[in-house]
């Protein structure tokens, strides 16, 4: 064995992985249907928590139906203070 | 002859019509209890954006009472008028104030939309966006 002084890029030899070849491959092919799904799920799942939270576009749809009001009763508030006089 | 009394009768309403608008805020006046119109001329009653009426400065018991007991009959009045409406007690409030701010007169108060007392002068009072 060399000295790790002088050759620090090599690592010292190890025993081959054999899971590519043979049984080992077809597990982990066999594990593939189950693992895309779930992969797949969790980007969409990602996707969802990036969506604009929808919370201003509800405040702009009620500025939008009270300014249509405002305008329905603007002559009848009109109305009404003249008519009470004595509480305006 | 049945047309020219018509004319006439159209002419004679639109004429009282127009007077009636001119003499208005009089009436209005005229229609407040003598106590009510001093303490607003004073300004220690102003006219808040919701409707009802405030108080710029600490009011003493007598101001404090006479004021909950108009802001009692305004709101009764709103109640009616919205649900004839079909809107809310507090829009309704919210657009009579757009009118009651605008009617104040020099010298009196009124409540800017930042919520702060203002003293109306002869310039326009400075009222919500949302105002008709």
């Amino acid at each position: 064995m060399k000295s790790l002084e002088l050759t620090t890029t090599a690592n010292p030899a190890t025993i081959g992985r054999m899971w590519r070849t043979g049984k080992g491959r077809r597990r982990v092919l066999l594990a593939m249907p189950i693992l895309v799904p779930v992969l797949g799920a969790m980007m969409v799942g990602g996707c969802v928590s990036v969506k604009a939270p929808d919370k201003p576009i509800v405040i702009e749809l009620n500025i939008n139906i009270r300014q249509e009001v405002v305008y329905r009763l603007a002559q009848d508030a009109a109305n009404t203070v003249e008519s009470n006089p004595e509480i305006f | 002859m049945a047309f020219k009394i018509t004319r006439k009768t159209v002419s004679a309403l639109v004429l009282s019509l127009g007077m009636l608008s001119l003499s208005a805020p009089v009436l209005a006046q005229a229609g407040r209890d003598p106590a009510y119109s001093a303490a607003r001329a004073a300004g220690q009653v102003g006219e808040q954006t919701d409707g009802y009426l405030g108080f710029p400065v600490p009011p003493g018991p007598q101001t404090r009472a006479m004021v909950d007991d108009l802001n009692i009959k305004r709101k009764n009045v709103y109640a009616q008028k919205a649900q004839a409406k079909g809107s809310t007690i507090q829009e309704y409030a919210f657009v009579t104030a757009c009118k009651l701010i605008a009617d104040t007169v020099p010298g009196e108060k009124y409540q800017a939309p930042g919520g702060g007392w203002q003293t109306r002068t002869a310039e326009p009072p400075q009222r919500d966006s949302h105002c008709p």
